[in-house]
Parts: C-alpha cells; sequence; structure tokens
C-alpha cells in the first residue's frame, strides 16, 4: 500500500533521515520506534505532505491499483487519497469545540448522514468526547485531546492512518486503552502506521517494525520478533 | 441638548459606526488569519465607491445593479490583491508582506488618480433615499430622519448577521475559523488554505465595498484618497474592539462613531479634531486592555 524507498530529508543542513526504505501492505501495523531526534516524525510527516523538497521515492495505492508517486504533493490531496495523519502534539484547534474538531476532520467529505455516523462512531470508541462534545478543545485534558486527534483523523474515511506518538502525555491506564482501541481500528479494516516512543505497548500491537537511529533503520522485523530481539530490549524495553 | 437632537445624532453615529465597523470586519478577518494588516482595504472601499458612481451615474444604471456591480467589481479587486501582492509572500517573514500590503495601497491610490483624476466627483443620491420623513411626538418634540439614516445600520448590522452565519455555521467557516489557529494542522484536514483565504478576501472585500457605497451616498462625493481615513479609523475600531474578532469590529465601529459624532455634538468646537478621536481610543484601549474589547490573547503561530 505504501512504498517508501531511499527517504532523505534535510534541514538547513541537518541530514534528518538518511536515505530510508519502509513498506506497509494493506491492513497491518507498523510502527516506527526510536529515540528523540531519530527521524520518526520527519518520516511521517513527509508521507502527509508537511516535507518539501526531500529525495526519494514514496508512493501509495489505495486499492489494488498502480502505485502513485507521493513525492511534491500537497497535504490536502493526501486526505483525498486517503491519508490521515493524527500529527505529534495532538494539534487540536482550542477554540473549536470537539465536534467542530471532528466536523474539520470531515472537511473533504460531503455526505451529511455519513458524517453523522462516524461522529457517533468516534464517540462509541471514545465514550468520553461524547460528554465534552460541545467543550472547547483548548479545555479538554490531554488524554481527551489525544483521543480527539485519532478520532478526528478517522474523520475523513482514511485507508491509511497515520498516528505520530498517540501515548504521548497519557497516563498509563490510558495508554493501555489507546492501544487497544487502534488495534479494533485496525481490526476494521484500517492500515495504521505507528510513530512511538513507548516501544513495548507498539511493539505488541505491530505487524511490522522498524527501528530508528539517527536516521537510519537499523532493526526491522515482526513486532514478536523485535519484542524477543536483544537490542531492541536493550536499548527500548529497558534491559 | 434637547432629546429630539439627541435621538438625530445617535442615528447619525450609528450609520457611521456601522460604515466603521463594516470596513474594520474585513481588517479583522485577514488579520486572524494571516496576521497582516492589509493596507489596500480602504483603497478596496474608495473603489466600491467609484464603480458605484461610475455605474449609476456615468453610465445611468439603475442603482440596484450599480450597487451588485460595484460589490462583484471590487470583491475582484480585493481577490487580485491577493493573489498577486500577498500569496506569492505566504512563507516569507510576515514584514515582506507589510511593505506589499503598503505599496499596493500606494499603488492602487496613484492608479485611481490616474484613471478617475485626482477630482472630487459628486454623487447625486436618489431622492427616495433623501426624501424626510418628519416623526411629531409630544414628548420629545420633532424628529426628522432619512430613509438613508435608517438604512445603513439596518443593512449593515442584517449584513453582519449572515456573515457571522458564514463563519460559525458553515464548512468554509469552520475552516476560517481553524486556520486562524494552526495552518498547518487546518491543510492536515483537507483544506485548501488558499482558497478560504481567497473566501476571506472576497467577503471582506465585499463588505468594504458596501461601506464604501453608503459612505457615498453619506457623503456625496468620491476621491481616490477617500479611504485612507475610513481605512485607518476603521482598522482602529478593529484594534479596539479585538483584533480577529468580527463582533469586536462591529462594536469597535459602533464606539468609534460615537465617540466622533457626540463629542462633536456635545461640544462643537471640537469639530476641528475629530478625526484625532480615533487615535485618543486606540492609545487608551492599548494602555487598558492591549487585546481589545473582545480579544483574546494571540499565540504566536506555530
Ligand atoms: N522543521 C525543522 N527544522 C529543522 N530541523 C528539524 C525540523 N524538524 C525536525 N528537525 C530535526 O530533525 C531531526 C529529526 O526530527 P524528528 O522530529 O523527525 O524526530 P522524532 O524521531 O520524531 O523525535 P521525537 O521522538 O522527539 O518526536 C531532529 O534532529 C530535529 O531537530
Ligand atoms: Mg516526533
Amino acid at each position: 500500500m505504501l512504498d517508501i524507498q531511499n527517504l532523505n530529508i534535510w534541514y538547513r543542513g541537518i541530514h534528518a533521515v538518511k536515505g530510508i526504505d519502509v513498506s506497509i501492505d494493506k491492513g497491518e501495523i507498523v510502527t516506527l520506534i526510536g529515540a528523540n531526534g531519530a527521524g520518526k516524525s520527519s518520516t511521517i510527516r513527509a508521507i502527509a505532505g508537511l516535507v518539501r523538497g526531500f529525495k526519494g521515492y514514496i508512493g501509495y495505492s489505495r486499492s489494488q491499483g498502480k502505485p502513485v508517486r507521493l513525492n511534491g504533493r500537497q497535504p490536502e490531496e493526501m486526505v483525498k487519497m486517503g491519508i490521515a495523519l493524527s500529527p505529534e502534539g495532538r494539534r487540536i484547534l482550542p477554540q473549536l469545540t470537539a465536534e467542530e474538531n471532528l466536523r474539520l476532520g470531515a472537511y473533504t467529505r460531503d455526505d451529511k448522514e455519513e458524517i453523522a455516523r462516524d461522529i457517533d462512531y468516534v464517540y462509541d470508541l471514545f465514550p468520553r468526547l461524547k460528554e465534552r462534545r460541545s467543550q472547547k478543545g483548548g479545555t479538554l485534558s490531554g488524554g481527551e485531546q489525544q483521543m480527539l486527534a485519532v478520532g478526528r483523523a478517522l474523520m475523513s474515511r482514511p485507508d491509511l492512518l497515520m498516528l505520530d506518538e498517540p501515548s504521548l502525555g497519557l497516563a498509563p491506564m490510558l495508554v493501555g486503552e489507546v492501544f487497544d482501541i487502534i488495534r479494533e481500528i485496525n481490526r476494521q479494516g484500517k492500515t495504521i502506521l505507528l510513530v512511538e516512543q513507548n516501544a513495548f505497548a507498539a511493539l505488541k500491537i505491530a505487524h511490522k517494525a522498524y527501528v530508528l537511529e539517527v536516521g537510519t533503520i537499523t532493526i526491522q522485523g515482526t513486532g514478536e520478533e523485535l519484542l524477543q530481539d536483544p537490542r531492541v530490549k536493550d536499548a527500548y524495553l529497558g534491559g | 441638548m434637547s432629546l429630539n437632537m439627541f435621538v438625530q445624532h445617535f442615528i447619525n453615529a450609528l450609520g457611521l459606526g456601522a460604515l466603521y465597523g463594516l470596513i474594520a470586519i474585513g481588517y479583522t478577518m485577514v488579520y486572524g488569519i494571516l496576521r497582516l494588516i492589509n493596507f489596500a482595504h480602504g483603497d478596496i472601499f474608495m473603489l466600491g465607491a467609484y464603480f458605484v458612481f461610475f455605474a449609476t451615474i456615468q453610465f445611468k444604471l439603475p442603482w440596484g445593479i450599480g450597487v451588485a456591480i460595484a460589490i462583484a467589481g471590487a470583491t475582484l479587486c480585493g481577490l487580485l490583491v491577493d493573489r498577486i501582492a500577498y500569496r506569492p509572500l505566504r512563507s516569507a517573514p510576515r514584514i515582506s508582506a507589510l511593505i506589499s500590503a503598503i505599496g499596493v495601497s500606494f499603488f492602487l491610490e496613484n492608479l485611481s488618480v490616474v484613471v478617475f483624476t485626482g477630482m472630487p466627483r459628486a454623487v447625486v443620491q436618489p431622492p427616495w433615499l433623501m426624501h424626510p420623513i418628519l416623526i411629531k411626538s409630544p414628548s420629545f418634540g420633532e424628529i426628522r430622519l432619512i430613509p438613508l439614516g435608517l438604512m445603513v445600520p439596518v443593512i449593515s448590522f442584517l449584513i453582519v448577521g449572515g456573515l457571522l452565519w458564514i463563519v460559525h455555521r458553515t464548512k468554509p467557516g469552520l475552516a476560517m475559523r481553524s486556520i486562524s489557529y494552526d495552518i498547518e494542522t487546518t491543510r492536515l484536514m483537507g483544506v485548501s488554505v488558499d482558497r478560504i483565504i481567497a473566501l476571506t478576501f472576497a467577503l471582506g472585500s465585499a463588505l468594504a465595498a458596501l461601506a464604501g457605497i453608503m459612505w457615498a451616498l453619506r457623503y456625496p462625493r468620491v476621491e481616490p484618497f477617500m479611504g485612507i481615513f475610513p481605512g485607518f479609523k476603521a482598522f482602529i475600531a478593529a484594534v479596539f474592539g479585538g483584533i480577529g474578532s468580527i463582533p469586536g469590529a462591529m462594536i469597535g465601529g459602533l464606539a468609534l462613531g460615537f465617540v466622533e459624532i457626540m463629542s462633536i455634538a456635545f461640544f462643537p468646537r471640537l469639530s476641528g479634531y475629530k478625526d484625532a478621536f480615533a487615535f485618543v481610543l486606540l492609545i487608551v484601549i492599548l494602555l487598558v486592555k492591549p487585546t481589545g474589547l473582545m480579544g483574546e490573547r494571540l499565540e504566536e503561530k506555530i
């Protein structure tokens, strides 16, 4: 579904991502783990169209069709092609209500009834959001904002859902809850690219995983394999 | 002052204030989204007035059609200003767009001198708008009103109501509010930001043109520099009301209209200073509540 070859990203002379290859098949949960500054967000942002002037190839095929090249497209185009990103730091619009944030997520769509149904679907996934529906986004707790960010990304009905650190700032109990929901979303048919610091939780639900270290992929395999890998255990799972 | 005089001044102030408010809304909307002071906004106001002058007086079109043409023409000009002078500078430092705005303003004013000549021209008001209505009441005597005086505030408030509906109840309105907080995230939601910005300029320009038309009817003449002072004052009204807030812009405009009209009404000797009141108001609000009446703190954009 997504095929990244030799992706390179520079920021004013910093070589942040140094020629990585990543491939995602339909229906998978793929995770990208790594330390701060490894280049995880840069990679995911490049796919979403937010990074200008990267080098390499990003190919995407929505269904069975021929892959299209994503390089150089605008973020709003990506959404229409079925790629949605829940960005790092949640980026909830503080002055819009929770429900308006969800409606904004459905901006590319015009099917009113289906949008209403999807809003209910998000409220089913995250019942706390329903209680907060008319509350301003900025007044939600960090955890509620994170749920809203995931829900908002779902509102465009993406085929590929990208989540940048959905567990950031969540209480341990809530982390488990959010990851259960991610797995549930995947079971319902969405392909997921998950960027995480919380390697343990991410590897447990991932079909495939990549470890990124200062811009280079150093380890890759199934989630299970990486959970057992001594190098991963040492560096990312606290020994 | 007698009560009937006061009512006259009150309606007068309401009209002037509503016009300031209409212009101020264009400033506040563009600033809210782009953090740009659109200096050319006052000149769009001027173009609206000129277009209606040419349509109705030179070409003898009926007023309804003339107004439609003037609004459409000025809106188009506003869109062109954005497309040519601002959009190429979207990712440039903010000061570049500001300088571009000043340049566009000078350009439009001087182009108007060349095309329309610098000579002021008289606007012939349609007689039905000027026909006085006398209201006699035993309690406060006689009040003399003209339809124009009532029409200006009524139309202005209706339009602002419609605009608020667009901003708060429609999809493009949702995108507008969203862009003003976080452009990048708005794009991630599938919004074509340039299109929404263009819509913002279109709405602001249409309102400025409408204000220009009503201004030309109230003070029946047009000239190329007529947009400068109303533009300045409307900008101050927007700051006073809290820049970024549409109701704030209207309230700021009304406040300014009242200060101007009433201070002269009560202290006729101050009439020479009438253009200075706006600046006094600006200084006071900046000292007392720098975010303006309805303003929220604007965070630096990410
Ligand atoms: N817009 C930018 N301008 C300059 N440098 C940047 C920019 N964005 C990222 N970088 C740099 O690129 C490198 C990779 O950053 P990136 O955000 O991709 O890391 P990350 O793996 O997501 O880290 P974290 O886990 O802390 O979110 C870092 O060194 C960062 O400082
Ligand atoms: Mg990151």
